[in-house]
């Protein structure tokens, strides 16, 4: 029988890791277990990007019952490409956590939680089947729900309250979206649904039911109308932890929007795409508002979240090669230097004693390492040209100019000044100017805290000046992506 | 003031034993008939909150010395262990075996190993109850 157990990897590795880490309560052990897990982890997903570039897409039938009828997991190049970022992003808010989380927390299943929100995220990337993403998803928040209110100050509290209860409503709504799909439809395997949808040629109801999915997946992901949540949530959580949710926790309802808008919804693109293309504009606009209107250098980067899934949303809507390029390119770029610019946010909060912008100052003197990070990491957020956030963000203004959507490329253009123009802001008011007396950071703690933040500035530097060598496997997954033929014949063998 | 409550706990002595015995039958018949890990593990922490509150919380751990975390871990570890065993055997995940064996008294059974997953989901059960009632029990 023609199994690729190395498909499932990704979710297996770390749900073993986390539990063997309930055993074991000295610290010192879970942190090597936990950074081991990442490394075989990391070497893992890699392999997995390549076998997916020679044999094409790789399917595992769980439990050896076919598709349509088992659970099927298929890792196809955008779902190879995202376990891999995620892995790598893990591993760097793994090494920040070592100094920077305490041991309160750390004694508290810490390590046991993270892993397991790793395993939510890629099971999510992976899965082929629409309820046991879901399921993924649940693991995934109950695991950020645990992350959030670890340590348990005042402020996490009430932010945790806020964030549970968005996200069981959403999750309530995921439900019965699903159940109106099934009972429309009648399966629950992806590309069977892809299948049976253009077979009766997306009539009103799957519309309606694609709006609910939009619905879903932008509570998770916070795009315009539904974003209200997330400001005051991820302002609550500690650095490494408020990392790997900005970096990973809205790029996966991001990553659902892409799979059912490309895969499942495509037959009304007249409406769902234009609804979700006008999403996408108003949320970079709502964005842009509060990144320039903060002081606070962790609200002006969680601004820059709500900018980002916008030009997302954007770059979905367009549904031509170029744009669908652009946005895979774009995506695996901004988790990278999201996640690099919540570190480096948090060392500066961290040396300052405070996250007010007002009150720092002068950094450059006593940290120039850390001041030139984060200047290459900010303009490389607003994409400058050799650094990593210009390619993808060209290849969606082109894909706009394409679909011959002016208005949508003028509101992007515009967008990466008012981004250059937020971060700058933290790079001048934070590095520049009269030094302040700081929270001297022992020079031992700033390798662990600087180094994953270089790490991952570096992996960014290299995917900007490296476009064209990685270009073969972005192109490879937008081809899966705008042809869902690909991906049925894969998943469904007849 | 000290309340008198021999009914509850004499009652409880006899009721604890019955509450058990029909969670592992409900348990083992969870593959022909309704039933399975889910609920068994639930009785079973039925039967165990049922002594917590005839007794107290000390009578329970000094009756069943168990770190009720470790019995999550090791559900979790037997329920995975389970799928690994298709892996191994070249596989896919969580593919399950099952045969006919003569055991000695039982005589002809059917032995699957869904069951090794059932007994991975309640110990889990078991595990994530009473560590939720023990430990809002124990705050103050």
């Amino acid at each position: 029988m023609n199994s690729h157990n190395i498909v499932l990897m990704p979710v297996l590795l770390p749900l073993l890791t986390g539990i063997i880490l309930i055993f074991f309560r000295n610290i010192k052990v879970q942190r090597i277990i936990s950074l081991l897990s990442f490394i075989v982890g990391i070497g893992l997903s890699l392999y997995l990007v390549t076998a997916v570039h020679t044999n094409g897409i790789l399917t595992l039938d769980v439990s050896s019952w076919n598709a349509p009828f088992g659970i099927t997991i298929a890792a196809d190049m955008l779902a190879s490409i995202l376990v891999l970022t995620t892995n790598v992003i893990g591993f760097s808010s793994l090494i920040y956590s070592f100094r920077s989380i305490g041991t309160g927390r750390e004694s508290y299943y810490y390590y046991t939680v993270f892993q397991l929100l790793i395993v939510g995220v890629n099971g999510a990337f992976l899965t082929g089947d629409i309820f046991n993403l879901f399921v993924f998803f649940e693991v995934m928040l109950m695991s950020s729900y645990v992350l959030l209110v670890l340590g348990g100050t005042k402020i996490q509290l009430r932010e945790t309250i806020k964030y549970i209860l968005v996200n069981v409503i959403s999750s309530a709504i995921f439900v019965i979206a699903v159940a109106y799909l099934y009972s429309v439809v009648g399966t629950l395997n992806m590309a069977d649904l892809s299948r049976k949808i253009a077979e009766i040629g997306q009539p009103g109801i799957i519309t309606v039911i694609a709006v609910l999915f939009l619905f879903v997946f932008g509570l998770k992901g916070a795009v315009f109308p539904l974003f209200f949540w997330l400001p005051g949530s991820y302002y609550a959580a500690p650095a490494p932890v408020l990392a790997l949710f900005g970096a990973l926790l809205t790029k996966v309802g991001i990553y659902s929007i892409f799979r059912t808008y490309t895969l499942l919804f495509y037959h009304d693109i007249d409406y769902t795409h234009a609804l979700l293309g006008g999403i996408g504009l108003l949320t970079i606009i709502i964005g842009v508002i509060g990144a320039v209107a903060y002081w606070d250098v962790k609200k002006i980067i969680i601004y820059n979240i709500i900018i980002a899934v916008g030009v997302l949303a954007f770059g979905i809507s367009l549904s031509n090669e170029t744009g669908t390029t652009g946005t895979i390119l774009y995506l695996v770029h901004d988790m990278i230097i999201k996640a690099a610019l919540f570190l480096l946010v948090g060392l500066m909060a961290r040396i300052a004693g405070t996250s007010d912008l007002r009150k720092m100052g002068g950094f450059i003197k006593d940290y120039p390492l850390v001041g030139w990070t984060f200047f290459v990491a900010a303009i490389s957020l607003a994409g400058i040209p050799p650094l990593s956030g210009f390619a993808g963000k060209l290849m969606i203004l082109q894909g706009a100019a394409e679909a011959k959507a002016y208005f949508g490329m003028f509101i992007i253009l515009a967008s990466s000044l008012f981004v250059l123009y937020s971060v700058m802001k933290i790079f001048i008011n934070g590095f520049w100017g009269a030094p302040i007396k700081t929270e001297a950071v022992p020079s031992k703690s700033m390798i662990t805290l600087l180094g994953p933040a270089i790490l991952l500035v570096a992996i960014s530097l290299a995917f900007g000046l490296g476009v064209e060598k990685i270009l073969p496997y972005i192109s490879q997954a937008t081809e899966t992506l705008m042809n869902p033929d690909i991906y049925i014949n894969a998943v469904i063998k007849e | 003031m000290k309340t008198n409550d021999i009914i509850l706990q004499t009652a409880t002595k006899v009721i604890a034993f019955v509450i058990i015995l029909f969670s592992i039958r409900l348990f083992f018949s969870g593959h022909y008939y309704a039933g399975g890990g889910f609920v068994g593990g639930l009785m079973t922490s039925a039967a165990l909150v049922l002594i917590m509150i005839a007794f107290d919380m000390k009578t329970v751990e000094w009756i069943l010395p168990i770190n009720y975390r470790f019995l999550i871990g090791i559900g979790l570890l037997t329920s995975v262990s389970t799928g690994l065993i298709g892996v191994f055997m070249g596989d896919p995940f969580l593919t399950h075996y099952f045969g006919y064996f003569d055991l000695p008294i039982l005589g002809k059974t059917s032995l699957h190993t869904a069951a090794l997953f059932d007994l991975g989901v309640y110990f889990v059960v078991v595990g994530v109850t009473m560590t939720i009632i023990k430990s809002i029990g124990e705050s103050e």
